[in-house]
């Protein structure tokens, strides 16, 4: 091949212009009901996200109509960095501002779960679904994303989103062998959810407890929650886009998650 | 017999909302002595320190002795009625809308001779009455003439209802309806006749116990409303504002700590937004509404009551970040009296001691039970009062506070409850 790196920007130019490449956004909307991470009362909590106005055309600012917001790091869709963990508190480039900006444009890998999260609301990936995925779409190349598609993102009630009971969150995420799986053996960039938690609702009851956040962090790869339109994706061959605010020494932040598919895909 | 006030029929909507006019406010500062007790439900006048006259009006030296020592005593209000009449005229805008207006002279046994409002199941001079003070619409003190064996519905007398806040068949707003507080709130709102009772809740994820059975009441209906978010107490004001004669807010936010207890702000910011900006933003949404009904019939918009914290007067360092967030909502709380004070619309701050809830679990007793706090709110707006602090070491602070606050400052840095 001899296509130079000019070709092929401006081939993708012309695709996005002629709409064989497609943009999806992958966020949810930053907004005062959509939920925020639940953490026992005792504990220090995320805030989450609040809107006030400063002015709208009106005796505090004539023509113009603006707002100060106020969240936690990891407020709506949001992106986790290896800080955020204590297993990746001593690891180089850890926070959002350090992190290398290559690894902010990835390929990704869809696993659809939907239809075994449609009856168990705290299903967790195995590695049997990620072999399954490979038979049927290729081995999962070193560096890319693995998206877990379980619709999550569909249930708009905030109740039904959190899914709290008695025993406490029942959302899905991974297993510990699957997080292992696709950090040791296939070198992931990281791991992103439609729920709340890169982690199961009930992920504190694993060994270790949170253990995407675990090893995701502890190897210094990345975590991407509260994505939406997964089911828009194809299972492989999306490019994402997804670049954190550089907040100096920050464990994560809110961000705009977005996708390049393919039309034919 | 007073008959009982039946639930009024619905507004007719083509006619102009009845605007207020408050009766006569104009008091000296001597005079203010009598509205001071009157807000906690006291009848208190000037006795002189010297010759022991009992003074009425309130003045400056004692009418028999010239003594300036007046300091004012509680009063039983026991007394005759020497003459009444039934005002059929009246040049004042507050009393010619409510005509006719029973008034009476009473001999107190105790001396003086006072001018009442008498209530309706006051017979014909001569006879034996109850003399009380209230506060009327523009929160000033006037006495009233009570009967000496009242009948089941004397409160429900038209004269009475002026100076009281009953929730009898109003429309009532809980804040927060998933704290023990905001819940047992809710529950004597629907127990002593409100018509509704929407029941803040934030969070809706979080279902807590007691909310499921609370919801089940026919009166109460859950509105999502969080007190620290702009939009959603402004949504709320925008749904339900217009109907609301009584605003109880029940939401807050208690953590116990002092400054070297917890790192950081958070905790602390969060109470703040809460117990503080979180009243803020519920005044603004919800005050101008409740201001333009304060005259809209017989179940108008009425009362504003604030869940403050006897800890606002004194700091209690155990729980210091939360005291201050308390001594800030109360210092607004008294710039929202004087705001509704002015639109007939009264503003009750009820001031605890610590509540037996899971915030106090370490506490030792006496608590003061959420149903016992409840119960104390419906009574103050029955009773007009303004001021109420509810249980026993709500009533013991208070009294040290007024003995010497620098003195209970350094007991409560001592940890002395």
């Amino acid at each position: 091949m001899n296509t130079t790196p000019q070709d092929i920007l401006a081939g993708l130019a012309l695709a996005l212009a002629g709409g064989r490449v497609r943009i999806v956004d992958l966020t949810q909307t930053l907004s005062s009901e959509f939920p925020a991470i639940a953490l026992p009362p005792e504990m220090g909590q995320c805030q989450p996200f609040r809107i006030e106005q400063i002015s709208a055309y009106d005796e505090r600012g004539p023509g113009w109509y603006w707002n100060n917001f106020s969240c936690g790091e990891h407020t709506g869709t949001h992106f986790d960095a290896p800080i955020h963990w204590i297993s990746g508190r001593d690891l180089p480039n850890n926070s959002v501002d350090t992190i290398p900006v290559q690894h902010f444009v990835a390929p990704a890998c869809v696993i659809d779960c939907s239809p075994q999260v449609k009856d168990d609301p705290d299903y967790l990936l195995t590695p049997a679904d990620i072999e399954d995925y490979e038979a049927k779409h290729g081995r999962i190349p070193a560096g890319a994303w693995v998206l877990m598609r379980t619709d999550w993102s569909k249930r708009h009630d905030p109740e039904a989103y959190q899914n709290f009971d008695e025993t406490g969150q029942h959302t899905p995420g991974p297993s510990t062998e699957a997080v292992r799986f696709l950090v040791e053996q296939r070198d992931v960039l990281g791991f992103g959810s439609e729920a709340i938690g890169t982690d199961a609702g009930q992920g504190y009851h694993l060994r270790p407890p949170y253990p995407c956040h675990y090893y995701m962090h502890g190897a210094g790869r990345y975590g991407l929650q509260c994505l939406s339109n997964l089911d828009l994706l194809p299972p492989a061959g999306a490019m994402l886009i997804c670049p954190p605010l550089k907040i100096e020494k920050g464990s994560g932040s809110p961000l705009r998650v977005l996708a390049l598919v393919g039309a034919t895909a | 017999m007073t008959m009982p006030l039946m639930k009024p029929p619905r507004k007719n909507p083509v006619l102009r909302t009845r605007q207020m006019n408050l009766p006569p406010g104009a008091r000296g500062r001597v005079a203010l002595g009598l509205m001071a007790a009157a807000a906690e439900g006291r009848f208190a006048l000037q006795v002189c320190a010297d010759c022991g006259a009992l003074q009425y009006p309130p003045r400056e030296a004692c009418h028999r002795c010239l003594s300036p020592r007046l300091p004012w005593q509680a009063q039983t209000g026991e007394g005759e009625l020497l003459a009444a009449t039934t005002l059929a005229h009246s040049n004042d805008l507050f009393f010619r809308e409510r005509l006719p207006w029973r008034l009476g002279m009473v001999r107190l046994d105790a001396g003086a001779s006072v001018m009442v409002h008498l209530h309706g199941e006051v017979g014909e001079a001569p006879c034996r009455v109850r003399v009380g003070a209230r506060l009327d619409r523009a929160g000033q003190a006037v006495l009233i003439g009570y009967p000496e064996k009242g009948t089941a519905h004397m409160a429900d007398d038209t004269m009475l209802r002026e100076m009281t806040s009953d929730p009898k068949h109003r429309k009532v707003l809980v804040t927060d309806g998933k704290s023990p507080v905001g819940q047992a709130v809710a529950r004597a709102m629907a127990q002593a006749g409100a018509d509704i009772v929407w029941v803040g809740h934030a969070e809706p994820w979080k279902q807590l116990p007691g909310l499921a059975e609370l919801a089940a009441l026919p009166q109460v209906t859950l509105v999502p409303l969080d007190v620290t978010d702009e939009r959603s107490v402004n949504e709320r004001a925008g749904e339900i504002g217009g109907k609301v004669d009584i605003v109880v807010n029940t939401a807050e936010l208690h953590r116990g700590f002092g400054i070297a207890a917890r790192r950081g702000t958070d905790v602390a910011k969060s109470e703040m937004e809460v117990n503080y900006f979180g009243l803020l933003r519920l005044a603004q949404a919800f005050g101008p509404a409740l201001k333009g009904r304060a005259a809209d019939g017989a179940t108008h918009a009425t009362a504003w009551v604030n869940l403050l914290s006897v800890y606002a007067l004194a700091n209690f360092p155990s729980h210091g970040t939360f005291s201050a967030s308390k001594a800030a909502a109360l210092s607004l709380a008294q710039c929202l009296r004087a705001e509704m004070r002015g639109a007939g619309i009264r503003v009750v701050n009820v001031f605890p001691g610590p509540i037996d809830d899971e915030w106090n679990q370490n506490l030792p007793p006496p608590k003061l039970a959420p149903a016992a706090l409840a119960s104390a709110i419906v009574k103050a707006l029955r009773d007009g009062v303004e001021d109420v602090y509810p249980g026993d070491v709500a009533q013991e602070w208070l009294a040290r506070w007024r003995d010497n606050p620098k003195v209970l400052e350094r007991e409560l840095a001592a940890g002395g409850m």
